[in-house]
């Protein structure tokens, strides 16, 4: 068997080529962009897509797997709040073939407007949620998820964290698993989620769990590594690896299915140390269940609920050893931010919104760089496809007023995402702000991604680009005007303009990123 | 266990240093490891990466105070790294000073004695002046693999591996540039 070494993304693009995997669907999102660019760019045998949002995503993903092939959704964590909808349901009717849902956290955050522990949507939704520790074991776990898939009539979670998804190890490659279609079959009682069906397939999920919890209790997904028994550590995900370095001669259980977890093995491990300790990233989540099993534990009393863990943060927390450093220069070095490059197109909009003093309100996307210094003309941003709907908002609460003093400001896959239906809203309640779409022909920010405005697929076919300013033009907006923002004179002229008149318009302000070839 | 940390600004090429390092230590029979931070990179961002090489190899972070080497393709990213130098450890670092934004908006100033300061407080320090073998190469683009070149001389692998290792991780295009580039850095020392 080959050993390469792979980043944890293109070790689960390799698990999921080597688990017969057909159909992979997602939204690009830092740390999970690679896992689908790999597929695209290593095999034919997957049919790869972006989505234009995780929700579409995911459910792309499900009908692949109930229409019998295997299928993947891959999304950031963030990107499961968009998909939570279908993921809640899907939950109930469970799969045909297996579906595989990979969900990337970023604890730190590193690249993420929030550091939300996706843990709780595996309970929450009752899926099976699998966590690797390292390269191989996200290879070995995408492969393991399929199974359990189809195994336990479930869709399967597989979380990584920034650690496991853009870190590199080595894996053993393995050849691909041909798994044949399977027949669609027309089950309503199974796939058309009306309540009628819903109790009794409620029902059924329950019991499910039930059985998977007793998989889990024997499965070597989950394992205890005896060691000294003074002191016991459960842990999982990129935090096992900083245990087994710091903590080397303790005892570990190492949870490689969070969900649901294995009580009975929990117990047995309890039973077998002196003391119980839980180190984990983020929320309690592991803890506050161990707590409910009625057994004493110790977690973030010693560690922090916010940021990501690191081998010597937990050496201080459990063996109270003194942080080690070594120099630092003595007064604070300059910082060197991410920042908008040298002749981005989005700085000529940004300038001019700054000259004219508007409230800006932003989104998601390179454009958020323009809220740090030297620009500083961006005064809120919250999710993917926000800003329409919350300058609607600001209309609504101080009226004409504010919304001729403001703009929302958005970029073309964003608006793609999810600012469609945000400025339907702003049509249908009349509103009459100005949105400023920043059409750079890509996905800037995490790495120039196609979309549907960009006239490509991830699998590199030319395929339909969508015009922006006619889709506002459909939802009702009748002032549509789209420029080349390097024309600066004219683009003050129309946001001037445009921010004057008693109704919605969108500006389309229309050139290629920078970086992009 | 070897630790070595890559540390650059974005586009600087840090992550295929780190590759080649990784495929050497792998050909050689080690467990390897490494964990970068790269979400902003495109955006002139400062990148590093960790990579441990050893029997068998848990985390992919260094601990601060444990790094056996530091090699940085710019003076202020190397300074920043100082922490996780071990005691007995070793900067390689190139000497050229490219500003941050901070910086270029006058809010803060480049620390004009960077070079001083990372000599004084470490075991080891290598100021490499690669002016000269860029100039010969025709390209500042390779500045990542002279530096390699650098490191090679502080670490027990023979050249052969390193060429082969760079042979199989960069483009079949950009290989005769590369070893050329990794040879130029194995004549290189630093300063002190």
């Amino acid at each position: 068997m080959q050993k390469t070494i792979l980043m944890g993304n293109e070790a689960i693009a390799r698990g999921a080529y080597e688990a017969g995997c057909r159909v992979a669907a997602g939204y690009p999102g830092t740390p999970s962009t690679e896992i689908l660019e790999t597929v695209a760019a290593t095999t034919k045998d997957i049919q790869a897509q972006w989505s234009p949002n995780e929700k579409v995503a995911l459910e792309v993903a499900f009908g692949a797997a109930v229409a019998g092939a295997r299928a993947m959704a891959v999304m950031k964590h963030v990107g499961l709040n968009v998909a939570a909808d279908p993921l809640f349901t899907f939950s109930y009717s469970g799969v045909n073939a297996g579906l595989v849902i990979i969900n990337a956290d970023d604890p730190g955050p590193w690249s993420s407007q929030n550091e939300q522990d996706n843990r709780h949507y595996a309970q929450a939704a009752k899926v099976p949620m699998l966590e690797p520790s390292d390269s191989q074991e996200a290879k070995d776990m995408t492969r393991l998820a399929f199974e359990l898939s189809e195994q336990f009539d479930r869709p399967v979670i597989v979380r990584i964290t920034t650690r496991i998804a853009h870190a590199r190890g080595i894996v053993t490659l393995e050849p691909r698993h041909d798994v044949p279609l399977r027949p669609l079959i027309r089950d309503p009682k199974k796939y058309v989620m009306i309540p009628a069906h819903a109790a009794p397939r409620h029902r059924f999920i329950e019991r499910q769990m039930k059985t998977i919890q007793a998989y889990a209790e024997t499965s070597d997904v989950n394992r205890i590594e005896w060691g000294h028994k003074k002191r016991g550590i459960i842990t999982d995900s990129v935090a096992y690896q900083y245990v087994k370095e710091v903590c080397p001669d303790d005892s570990v259980l190492k949870l490689g299915m969070i969900w649901p977890m294995p009580d009975a093995l929990i117990k047995v491990f309890s039973e077998g140390v002196d003391e119980l300790v839980v180190v984990e990233e983020l929320d309690p989540f592991i803890e506050t269940h161990v707590k409910a099993l009625g057994l004493a534990v110790t977690g973030k009393a010693l560690l922090s609920l916010c940021g990501e863990l690191t081998p010597a943060l937990v050496d201080q927390a459990l063996n109270g050893t003194p942080p080690r450093t070594g120099a630092a220069y003595p007064t604070d070095l300059p910082p060197r931010p991410p920042q908008l490059c040298k002749n981005c197109p989005h700085e000529y909009v940004f300038q001019i919104l700054k000259d004219l003093d508007l409230t800006v309100v932003g989104d998601i996307g390179c454009y958020t760089l323009a809220a740090l210094s030297p620009l500083e003309a961006m005064h809120m941003q919250t999710c993917m496809g926000a800003s329409i709907g919350m300058h609607l908002g600001f209309e609504k609460a101080q009226g004409r007023a504010l919304a001729e003093r403001s703009v929302s400001v958005i970029g073309d896959s964003t608006f793609l995402h999810s600012g469609i239906t945000a400025l339907i809203d702003m049509v249908y309640n009349q509103g009459t702000g100005t949105v400023i779409i920043l059409d750079n022909r890509t996905t800037a920010m995490t790495g120039h991604q196609e979309n549907p405005a960009s006239g490509k697929t991830l699998m590199g076919e030319p395929t339909v680009a969508l015009d922006l300013g006619a889709i506002a033009r459909a939802v009702g907006v009748s002032r549509v005007t789209t420029l080349d923002p390097k024309e600066v004179k004219e683009l003050r002229r129309v946001i001037e303009e445009e921010i004057a008149m008693p109704v919605p318009s969108v500006i389309v302000a229309k050139r290629k990123c920078i970086l992009k070839k | 266990m070897t630790n070595v940390i890559f540390a650059g600004v974005g586009g600087q090429g840090v992550i295929l240093s780190t590759k080649v390092l990784m495929h050497v230590a792998l050909s050689q029979g080690y467990d390897v490891k490494e964990s970068e931070i790269h979400g902003m990179a495109q955006r002139g961002g400062s990148v590093d990466c960790h990579v441990r090489f050893g029997e068998q190899v848990h985390s992919p972070l260094i601990a601060p105070g444990t790094a056996d080497f530091i090699v940085a393709l710019e003076l202020l990213e190397a300074a920043r790294r100082l922490d996780f130098l071990a005691p007995q450890g070793r900067i390689i670092t190139d000497t050229r000073q490219i500003d941050p934004m901070p910086v270029l908006t006058g809010q803060m100033t480049y620390p004009d004695d960077l070079a001083d300061w990372l000599d004084h407080h470490s075991n080891a320090c290598c100021l490499v002046e690669t002016g000269p073998a860029l100039k010969i190469l025709g390209s500042s683009r390779v500045l990542n693999v002279v530096m390699l070149g650098v490191l090679s001389q502080y670490l027990t692998f023979d050249a052969e591996t390193w060429q082969n290792s760079l042979k199989a991780t960069v483009k079949p295009q950009h290989v005769d540039l590369n070893l050329h580039a990794f040879e130029l850095g194995r004549t290189l020392l630093g300063s002190s």
